[in-house]
């Protein structure tokens, strides 16, 4: 079983870009947040990054830590959050669900227990972004072993001496960061991104999807034109932020993906 | 590295920034290649004469180091026990053993040709002492502090300015130092070419436990000296009050490895160390979790969320404490107690009017504890504590705590 791998494989195939959308798990609320999970797939997500609610986000600008506070308050946490995945796996067994967040939770909860409690509920992947390739041994391994896919941020700051040992035990695909800075803020320039990506591609096989800073479908299709996938975040969580109904924000998410998919 | 460390308790960390189990480097991809450079700057700055040389000259003529080793006759008598000493840090200038830390940091930065610094802080004098020392090198200074520290540390924000610093409420979370630490490490990674990130404490990613440490053990090194001069031999017994841990490290570390010293450090107890979490007790009242850069002992919940803490003293506010202290807790070389704010005030009265001394109120739990132990001491037993930081900065918080109408017009 290998989600993510199939999925690009379908992609290429198709010569189309994968379109990735984060969501914070339990924002506002569980039923709310699970309704729109569900729905993503129809609107065109291919990869589905599910954040994981943490109160120190050190990564993320004010939208996705107001979205996490949302989720903390509604009484959102791990273990309802690899409930989510499981609800939605027994209507979907073929959208990848990426787990995104910060490692206390996880550490807290008992590595092992976590692993395997996520790898029985279908989810596909790690992206755990205070553990750089230095702290490998915590989460990493033990993902790769169990058979989990764990994908790490290359970021403008990895340079060529870096890139190897970012790579090293990266599975599914690599996360290129499209700016120095946190989520949801900076506005990202595909002109600035792409020799980046070649960069990167000369050391690696894997697709490369591009994150951080895309906000538009305009800016989506261009991204998409000069990478693998793009990843769209912060711009979906500010319409939940707003109080957009789940159809609305599905609407935008379509708009997204079309974007992506033209490219 | 547990080898060595049952000869020594000063060898930590290890090449990958680790104290036993704790430290580390907890920290994202964009922020990894800044600190192994930051390393390998320390590394090189550590045994380069000229740094030291540079260092040293400020200490003493800027600083005014060595600070003084002070008998308390005062309280000696008053608590008819041990003899008390202070090592008096709080006559630094800027009033806080912050400076001695952040001289070395700044002087890394200058080598690096950094341009522009950030600091977090909680009572202010970590900010107060890297925008001073910003202002002596013409660097540009942006420190972050929470909303909530603005408020009751009020004079140090205005001496901040005074200095040229950029100081920028920080309003998420409750508005403390784990929250200004949060937005000092967001502005790291926004603007990677030009800054650097001066950490007032002994916590972070590795390497800043262990740099700040060595800057701080400058402390610990002059009252070594000082005591042989004074009292011909080492003292019995070490209090140091812990935020982050900055002062009690760098007194402790030249100690750790005389067993024959009993070593103590004091936590912020809050309105007391209870299932309730109102304190900011982390090895008493937390368990090992991963937060800004490093594991270690944290203030959290069953969903590993990380709790706000709660501290009369801003300097004290913070839900975590250095990794060292973790590793020298499990390892028991430390003893790890807490002290409630209502102690603290007391004590903090108590300075005032046995010894002249306005202490700050985070050497005032110190004290606190000084005063629980020394009246069970002989005569001959000698307690050393850190006496870390001068108390202006705190007069109105413990004018409202005293019911005090500061309002003389
Ligand atoms: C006077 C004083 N003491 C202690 C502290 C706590 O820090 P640390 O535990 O790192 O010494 C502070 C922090 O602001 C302080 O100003």
């Amino acid at each position: 079983m290998a989600r993510i791998d199939d999925t690009f494989s379908a992609l290429r195939a198709n010569r189309k870009k994968a379109f990735v959308a984060y969501i914070m798990a339990g924002d506002p609320d569980y039923n709310e947040s699970k309704e729109l999970l569900m729905g993503l797939p129809e609107a065109g997500v291919d990869i589905i990054e599910l954040g994981l609610p943490f109160t120190d986000p050190m990564a993320d600008g004010p939208t996705i830590q107001l979205a996490g506070q949302r989720a903390l308050n509604s009484g959102q946490n791990l273990e309802k959050t690899l409930q989510m995945v499981q609800d939605f796996r027994s209507k979907n067994n073929v959208t990848p669900i990426i787990i995104m967040g910060y490692y206390n939770p996880i550490y807290s909860y008992g590595v092992d227990k976590f692993l395997s409690k996520a790898k029985l509920v279908g989810v596909d992947g790690l992206i755990i972004v205070d553990l750089p390739p230095e702290e490998d041994s915590e989460l990493c391994i033990p993902a790769k072993n169990i058979g989990l896919n764990f994908i790490r941020l290359a970021t403008p700051t990895t340079d060529e001496n870096r890139l190897p040992a970012v790579l090293k035990n990266t599975s599914g695909f690599v996360y290129y960061v499209s700016i120095t800075g946190i989520t949801g803020v900076a506005n990202a320039s595909s002109a600035n991104v792409s020799p980046e990506i070649s960069r990167i591609k000369k050391e690696t096989d894997l697709p490369v999807v591009v994150g951080f800073g895309i906000k538009t479908p305009e800016a989506a299709l261009e991204m998409a034109k000069v990478a693998d996938g793009v990843v769209v975040g912060s711009a979906i969580v500010e319409k939940i932020a707003q109080g957009e109904s789940n159809k609305s924000v599905l609407a935008f998410v379509k708009s997204l993906a079309e974007g992506v998919h033209d490219a | 590295m547990t080898g060595d460390l049952l000869n020594s308790f000063t060898v930590g960390p290890d090449e990958s920034g680790r104290f036993g189990d704790f430290g580390g480097r907890f920290v994202s991809e964009t922020l990894m290649p800044l600190i192994l450079e930051l390393e390998k700057e320390y590394e090189n700055a550590k045994i380069d004469s000229n740094f030291w040389k540079e260092m040293d000259d400020l200490w003493a003529n800027y600083v005014g180091r060595p600070s003084p080793l002070y008998f308390c006759e005062r309280l000696t008598n008053h608590f008819s026990g041990a003899k008390i000493y202070m090592k008096r840090d709080e006559l630094n200038h800027t009033g806080a053993h912050k400076i001695n830390n952040v001289l070395g940091q700044i002087l890394l930065a200058r080598r690096m040709n950094k341009k522009r610094i950030i600091a977090e802080t909680g009572a202010g004098q970590h900010g107060v002492a890297t925008a001073t020392v910003c202002a002596k090198f013409g660097l540009k200074c942006v420190v972050y502090m929470g909303a909530h520290d603005v408020e009751r540390q009020a004079p140090n924000v205005f001496r901040m300015k005074l200095l040229g610093a950029e100081v920028i409420p920080v309003t998420s979370g409750r508005g403390t130092l784990k929250d200004a630490m949060n937005d000092a490490l967001r502005d790291w990674v926004t603007n990677v070419e030009d800054t650097f990130y001066c950490i007032g404490t002994v916590a972070g990613p590795h390497p800043y436990p262990e740099m700040v440490r060595d800057f701080q053990s400058i402390i610990g090194k002059e009252t070594k000296t000082q005591m042989l001069e004074q009292e011909g031999r080492a003292p019995d017994t070490l209090v140091a009050a812990i935020g982050g841990g900055s002062n009690a490290m760098g007194l402790f570390y030249p100690f750790l490895d005389d067993l024959k010293v009993s070593i103590i450090g004091v936590e912020a107890g809050g309105k007391g160390v209870n299932s309730k979490m109102e304190h900011c007790a982390s090895l008493t009242g937390g368990r090992p979790g991963v937060l800004h850069g490093n594991r270690t002992y944290l203030l959290q919940d069953d969903d590993g969320q990380i709790l706000e803490g709660f501290s009369i003293s801003a300097g004290l506010d913070y839900p975590g404490i250095g990794p060292e202290h973790a590793w020298l807790h499990e390892s028991g070389r430390v003893n790890y107690v807490s002290i409630t704010d209502k102690e603290a005030l007391t004590s903090f009265q108590l300075c005032c009017e046995l010894e002249g001394i306005i202490p700050a109120l985070e050497p005032s739990h110190a004290l606190a504890h000084v005063g629980k132990i020394a009246p069970k001491l002989p005569s001959d037993h000698i307690i050393c504590m850190n006496m870390c930081g001068r108390g202006d900065k705190d007069i109105f918080t413990v004018a409202k705590a005293l019911n005090f109408d500061m309002d003389f017009s």
